[in-house]
């Protein structure tokens, strides 16, 4: 059981301010991803929350407890470090024992404990090789071990599957989530890649410039990004944006893309929520996903004649480019849906998928068609 | 394409144009070192072993016979001998010892975030920069009972250092420790500065104490750069002949090598001292050749 909760964190590294007024609690059992971009402040905080760093401001508390003026070695916090920072002179079995034998645990409790998570972890074969004869995985693997074995209050991972090759780090997500649900301790796991956040968290922490951007369930930040730093960190391929004039006519809103000749088809409800959320025109940007954008071969009621571009075909489905006036909309279609570029397709933006932020500071108008 | 380097050499240098061939140059650097080391190394070592089967004397004219390993049969019989390797041994022990203690605790005190480091650590390397009878002359006079810093710094008034035979051994350790610990210290330093940050913040994570992260984690990763002061010291210091020579002349301070100087040059016994020789030779081979292979088992990890 241990709640983790960060009230007004500010940490400066010399004249740069890498966390500003960061506030979050994190409940027991949870997996909270901190996402963002290098430099965004996300392994300094978990870094803090661990100990290793001293923040300026604020308090981290542990289970109600403030600690941060607590050494990191009396917090009792598991770090999984990006780099394993596995003890080269140690054997995998005396590196996972470390942190028992620190705590001059009995011999045969900690002979059992190992031989326990090495099973869980499927490391039982390494234990006597040392960390220098190991693979990526493996390491990590001990890595994760080390953390598990004195059953920690919270784990902390800093990247734990970056250093790893595509096919690997696939293999390692999954087996973190096994664990996290067989073990269910809160977790904290920092990342830059947002489908490793999405598939891995029970909620994603945005950050960007050392500023808490969103959270939310991986589903919420997806759907509902809060601003238009979220909107395009979030899902691939980006989000398209757009700056964009809302005008009614007709009973109906129109959306024009900037020197598009046609303007996208809108319900009617868009300019009354817009004038309710205070935007105005000008100062208006559209955002809508690949799979919002819908592309239909032929002309049909409420879509837009547009020229498809570059066609990327991933298999599973097509990417395509398509110009809107001196803008490019990129759309999701099925796999060979349109065969070549150049080809003349309608395009419609799905009202329910649309997102329109405020240009000027980017934040989310938060409208729902 | 080995030889092609070797023999081809750039034709615009000057070293062609003065007609050198990369081999003539090679011999030029190449045979005045092997010459050197021939004449004053090589050719000593093969024909003090000889003499070590002989009982010549370098004082008279007198030929020299072959006695066979009478020499060698004599002295490891020799008690006397026994009680200078004996003394030997302590001052290694201590003096080793007391650097490695000195030099590695400087390093730890230093391989941290402190102003003027460099310059720090450039004075604390002064010592090992002098000259061994240098450091000696002063030093003696430091001990000097009367008007020596020493025994006025701290407060003892007329105490004899040198003078007095069972100090006189730790004297002449104490100025090797003052000598020698900035080398100790010199390497500890590498040692340590190439243990990552990282490992000591896993540590922390762990909950490793203090001492349990210096022994567990500092000790093991400099090990084997600390193993290597530690041999060159320990070959140096069973050697010694210098500083103990010029210190005191008390019989508690007779060091192999200093028994070894006396049974050659004021004792004129040529051949017996070839012998003595070979014996600490093969004993400096043996105690390095224990440390070498403790170094290798380190290394593999």
């Amino acid at each position: 059981m241990t709640q983790i909760e960060l009230r007004g964190i500010e940490k400066h590294f010399g004249a740069v301010q890498v966390i500003k007024n960061l506030n979050l609690a994190i409940a027991d059992n949870e997996f909270i991803v901190l996402l963002g971009q290098s430099g965004c402040g996300k392994t300094t905080t978990l870094r803090a929350i661990a100990g290793l760093e001293t923040i300026d401001e604020g308090d981290i508390l542990i289970d109600g407890r403030p600690v941060q003026h607590i050494k990191a070695s009396h917090r009792d916090i598991a770090f999984v470090f990006q780099s394993f920072s596995l003890y080269p002179h140690m054997t995998v079995f005396e590196n996972i024992a470390f942190p028992l034998r620190a705590m001059r645990g009995n011999r045969t409790d900690i002979e059992r404990e190992v031989q326990a998570v090495a099973k869980t972890l499927q490391i039982t074969h390494l234990l006597a090789k040392r960390p220098s004869a190991l693979s990526g995985g493996d390491m990590q693997r001990v890595a994760i071990g080390r953390a598990l074995v004195r059953r920690p209050k919270a784990m902390l991972m800093d990247e734990p599957i970056g250093a790893l090759d595509a096919k690997l780090r696939e293999e390692m997500r999954a087996e973190i989530k096994r664990l996290h649900i067989k073990q269910g301790s809160t977790t904290i796991y920092v990342t830059h890649d947002q489908v490793e956040a999405m598939s891995l968290a029970d909620r994603i922490v945005v950050m960007h410039e050392g500023v808490l951007q969103q959270v939310g369930t991986p589903h919420e930040v997806y759907a509902r990004p809060a601003n238009m730093f979220v909107a395009q960190f979030v899902g691939s391929p980006v989000m398209n944006m757009t700056e964009v004039t809302v005008s009614e006519d007709a009973g109906h809103a129109r959306v024009l893309v900037r020197g598009a000749p046609t303007a996208f088809d809108f319900p009617s409800s868009l300019t009354a929520e817009l004038t309710a959320a205070g935007a105005e025109n000008g100062n208006l940007t559209l955002g809508v996903r690949p799979e919002g954008v819908l592309v239909s071969r032929e002309a049909r009621e409420g879509f837009v004649p547009v020229e498809a571009h570059i066609i990327e075909p991933l298999g599973s489905h097509d990417i395509i480019d398509l110009q809107v006036g001196a803008q490019m909309l990129r759309a999701r279609t099925k796999s060979g849906f349109v065969p070549r570029p150049g080809e003349a397709v309608w395009a419609r933006i799905n009202p329910a998928q649309a997102h329109f932020f405020d240009s000027s500071t980017g934040t989310s108008f938060g409208i729902r068609l | 394409m080995a030889t092609v380097v070797m023999t081809s050499l750039d034709s615009k240098s000057r070293a062609a144009s003065r007609g050198l061939s990369d081999i003539k140059i090679r011999n030029l650097f190449i045979i005045p070192t092997i010459l050197f080391l021939i004449v004053f190394n090589i050719f000593p070592l093969i024909y003090s072993l000889g003499y070590s089967f002989t009982d010549f004397r370098a004082s008279t004219n007198a030929p020299a016979t072959f006695v066979g390993l009478q020499n060698y049969r004599e002295l490891l019989n020799d008690p006397f001998i026994w009680a200078n390797f004996a003394i030997t041994a302590k001052y290694v022990i201590v003096s080793v010892t007391g650097q490695v203690v000195v030099g590695f605790g400087t390093a730890m005190l230093l391989n941290r975030e402190i102003p003027f480091k460099g310059l720090i650590t450039t004075l604390l390397l002064l010592p090992m920069m002098l000259s061994m009878a240098v450091v000696g002359l002063f030093w003696k006079l430091l001990y000097d009972p009367s008007f020596g810093i020493i025994n006025y710094a701290l407060g003892l008034g007329s105490f004899e250092w040198l003078a007095n035979p069972d100090m006189a051994l730790y004297a002449v350790a104490i100025t090797d420790i003052w000598m020698w610990s900035p080398f100790v210290m010199l390497l500890s330093l590498a040692g340590l500065s190439a243990v990552p940050r990282h490992l000591y913040e896993a540590a922390a994570i762990d909950r490793a104490g203090p001492f349990y992260t210096f022994f567990r984690i500092t000790l093991p990763l400099v090990a084997p750069i600390l193993m290597i002061a530690i041999i060159f010291r320990t070959m140096e210091a069973f050697k010694t002949f210098d500083l103990a020579y010029i210190l005191t002349s008390q019989p508690t301070t007779e060091v192999i090598s200093i028994r070894l100087y006396k049974m050659a040059f004021q004792e004129w016994q040529t051949g017996r001292s070839c012998a003595l020789a070979y014996i600490v030779l093969i004993m400096v081979l043996a105690i390095t050749n224990i440390y070498v292979k403790y170094l290798n088992r380190v290394k593999e990890r």
